[in-house]
This record gives C-alpha cells, sequence and structure tokens, in this order.
C-alpha cells in the first residue's frame, strides 16, 4: 500500500515538480548561443552566382548584415579571398525590439555603417528585410546601394509563406555553393510581411535583379547588381 | 527573369557529411597554462607571463614570451612571435600584434596576428582582423573586418611559407 503511494506521489512528483535532466541525459543546449540541434540544410541556387560575381574580383570585399559565423568566415575569408565586414543588423534589431524603439531605427540605419560609398562587392542581406518594417527596409535599401560597388551583387532571402508569428531569426551557415544550413535562434521580432516581387523591385529600384529563385522551401533568393549607371552611389 | 525552381526540396537533417565543423576550441587552460610561482624555466619550457586583473596599463606593451592579460590594457600590444591570451577578466583597449591571440574577454582595437586568431565562447572583439586563420566560436561577439588574406594566404586557401619573423623584442613584460 505505502509502496503504490510512494510510487503515486513520486509519479505525481514526477508529472509536477521540476524536472531535472539524469545525469546520462545530455543538458538541453542554451538556444541563445545559437547552438540547438543539428540544423537542416536546404539547397540554394543563388549562393553560387553570387560567389561567382565574387570570384571575379581580386580581393573582393564582402559584408555581411548577419552574426557573426565561423563557418561562414572561413568559406569567404579564406577559400574566396574575400575581406569580410560583419555587420550584424539582427542584433539592433533585436535590440530595438526589445526597446521598443523600432520606429528610430530608419534614422539609426542612415547612420549604422561607416563604410564609405562604392566600397563593397557582395552583400548578404540574408532575409533581414522580412522583419523590417518599410521605413526600415527603404533606409536599409538606400545606405546598402550606396556601399555598392559597380558591378557589385547583393544577396536576399525573402519568405513567400505568411509570416508565423514565433519570434526567430535564422542563421545561414554556408555548408557548400549549393547548401546552406539553416540554424535557428529565439529573438523578439517574428517576419513581418511577405514582401511582394514588386515590393522588393521597388525597394532595390536602382539595382538589377539578375537572378532569382523561387524555392520549395518557400524562400525567394533574388540577386542583385549594381548597374555602371549608378556609380555615383545613389540611394535605392 | 523569374525562374521556379521546382527539384528544389530541402535535404533535411541527414548528410552528416555535409556537415560543417564547428570552430575549433581549445581549452583555455591547454592553450595559455597560466605562470605558476613554481614554474621553473626548464630548458624547451614556454614562458608565460600572467597580467592579473588588477592591473591597469597604458602604453606600449612589448615582449618575447607568451602572455596572458587578465587585466586592462590601453594602447599597444606587441609580440610578434608569441601567444597573446586575452582571458576572461581581460578589457584591452589597444592595436594588438602578435603571432597567435585567443580572445576570452574583451578586445575594443584592431588584431593583427602572423599565424590565428581565435575568438572563444563570450569572448569579444570590436575592430578589424588581420591574420591568415580565424576560428569565431558561436556565443562570440565580433564586429569589424576579417581580412584572411594580408600576406599569408594565397588564393586557392593554401598558406604560404611564414614570412621571417621580425626582430625579437627583447623588451620584458
Amino acid at each position: 500500500m505505502s509502496d503504490e503511494s510512494g510510487r503515486g506521489l513520486t509519479g505525481l512528483w514526477s508529472r509536477l515538480g521540476p524536472r531535472r535532466p539524469s545525469d546520462d541525459t545530455p543538458a538541453p543546449a542554451d538556444p541563445s548561443r545559437g547552438v540547438i540541434r543539428e540544423a537542416p540544410s536546404y539547397p540554394t541556387k543563388a549562393l553560387k552566382k553570387f560567389l561567382a560575381t565574387l570570384a571575379a574580383k581580386e580581393s573582393p570585399v564582402l559584408l555581411d548584415l548577419g552574426p557573426v559565423i565561423g563557418v561562414n568566415l572561413n568559406f569567404f575569408g579564406e577559400t574566396l579571398g574575400c575581406k569580410v565586414f560583419i555587420e550584424d543588423l539582427y542584433t539592433d534589431v533585436e535590440r530595438h525590439t526589445r526597446a521598443d524603439s523600432f520606429a528610430e531605427f530608419p534614422a539609426f540605419l542612415k547612420r549604422r555603417f561607416t563604410q564609405p560609398a562604392n566600397s563593397v562587392d557582395g552583400i548578404l542581406a540574408w532575409d533581414l528585410f522580412d522583419y523590417l518594417d518599410a521605413p526600415s527596409a527603404q533606409a536599409l535599401a538606400g545606405e546598402l546601394v550606396r556601399m555598392m560597388r559597380v558591378d557589385a551583387a547583393l544577396l536576399g532571402f525573402f519568405s513567400t509563406a505568411q509570416p508565423k508569428t514565433v519570434p526567430q531569426y535564422t542563421k545561414f551557415v554556408v555548408v557548400d555553393e549549393h547548401t546552406l544550413r539553416h540554424r535557428e535562434y529565439p529573438g523578439s521580432r517574428a517576419r513581418q510581411r511577405v514582401l511582394q516581387n514588386r515590393d522588393i523591385i521597388k525597394l532595390f529600384e536602382n539595382l538589377r535583379v539578375s537572378d532569382s529563385f523561387l524555392l520549395q522551401t518557400n524562400l525567394r533568393e533574388l540577386l542583385f547588381r549594381k548597374p555602371a549607371y549608378l556609380s555615383g552611389g545613389s540611394g535605392g | 527573369m523569374w525562374k521556379r525552381d521546382e527539384a528544389v526540396k530541402p535535404t533535411g537533417a541527414a548528410a552528416p557529411s555535409a556537415a560543417p565543423a564547428p570552430a575549433a576550441v581549445t581549452p583555455p587552460a591547454a592553450a595559455a597554462p597560466a605562470a605558476r610561482p613554481d614554474d621553473h624555466r626548464t630548458p624547451g619550457a614556454r614562458d608565460v607571463v600572467n597580467i592579473g586583473k588588477s592591473v591597469v596599463i597604458k602604453g606600449e606593451l612589448n615582449g618575447s614570451e607568451d602572455l596572458t592579460i587578465e587585466g586592462h590594457v590601453e594602447g599597444k600590444i606587441e609580440l610578434r612571435d608569441h601567444v597573446l591570451t586575452i582571458g576572461p577578466n581581460g578589457r584591452i583597449r589597444a592595436e594588438v600584434f602578435a603571432k597567435a591571440v585567443i580572445v576570452l574577454g574583451e578586445v575594443a582595437g584592431n588584431v593583427t596576428a602572423s599565424e590565428k586568431v581565435d575568438i572563444r565562447d563570450n569572448g569579444s572583439v570590436d575592430g578589424d582582423i588581420v591574420s591568415p586563420r580565424v576560428a569565431i566560436a558561436e556565443g562570440a561577439h565580433f564586429r569589424g573586418s576579417v581580412d584572411m588574406q594580408h600576406g599569408n594566404v594565397r588564393k586557392d586557401g593554401a598558406a604560404k611559407a611564414p614570412a621571417p619573423a621580425p626582430a625579437q623584442q627583447k623588451v620584458g613584460v
């Protein structure tokens, strides 16, 4: 009887009490550190073309708007010989979201970059624009176009699925020129909206769409190039 | 102009062979053992000098030994042929030149290493890095540029023979 009640209580505690991992159970990784689990990998079509534009240049300058990822640094820095600028705008998005100051984000973006005009050969924008409101997206696009050299390339990912309410970001880890690993990590801001083709083209109206791929992962990959007539560095 | 790619499907979490290798992280103790009082100089042993966390240095720091900094340094650090370790308590506002730099604390300033820069978990660098090899752990913070091609690495990624080392600084730290 007592054994029965003891088992019952133990069972109750195990259901109600705090769960502690047993010694032989690996502790869950801290998601804020990005080590969540083995992230799924997905094919990419535009990355190869983006890399081709960089490979054609001597010591290309690359601007990465995502969080720093050691694997990507080695890929772009060591394999391709890029000088890589890391400007993690997702952290800025997160900070402004938490501070409830996103209205100031467009003004912040206009003074965010220290790179001079016409100084960058490639920009990895990843899916950043999905997280921005229209004024911020316009301000960022203008700054990116300003920094791009003639014939520079910009790679952007745009979700075509209705945005989830889950506030999280994605780290895109380069496996090879055909494959990206999507490593999600928690944040305070969800994707804001689905940008239609016309919205995207209007956003970068001063750039030329070089390639566009709609993947079955509901991701649209767009590769933009800066035409020669914009060498003056006007905004987007 | 718009191409729909019907053939593309997620490959899933499988294909472990395609998994990228995580940034190499070695235990700090193994990389830079702190100098101990009983650490007598034996032939072949590496000298390591430790700057404690209560120490504040402003100015130029040169040396010909490996150095671990747990304190604050402002100015310039030159250990051209040796390893500089910024410990978890280290706070550096300086231009850094070393053979290898391991960052577990905070660095604000440009870092130049002839062999490697290694920013460990919770390490932070605000500045430009010039080094043929750079490792940045997942939890590290970095803002700046990385130039891995400056002198030591060819376009195909293979390392050139290392340049002759500059004259060794003989000023002790």
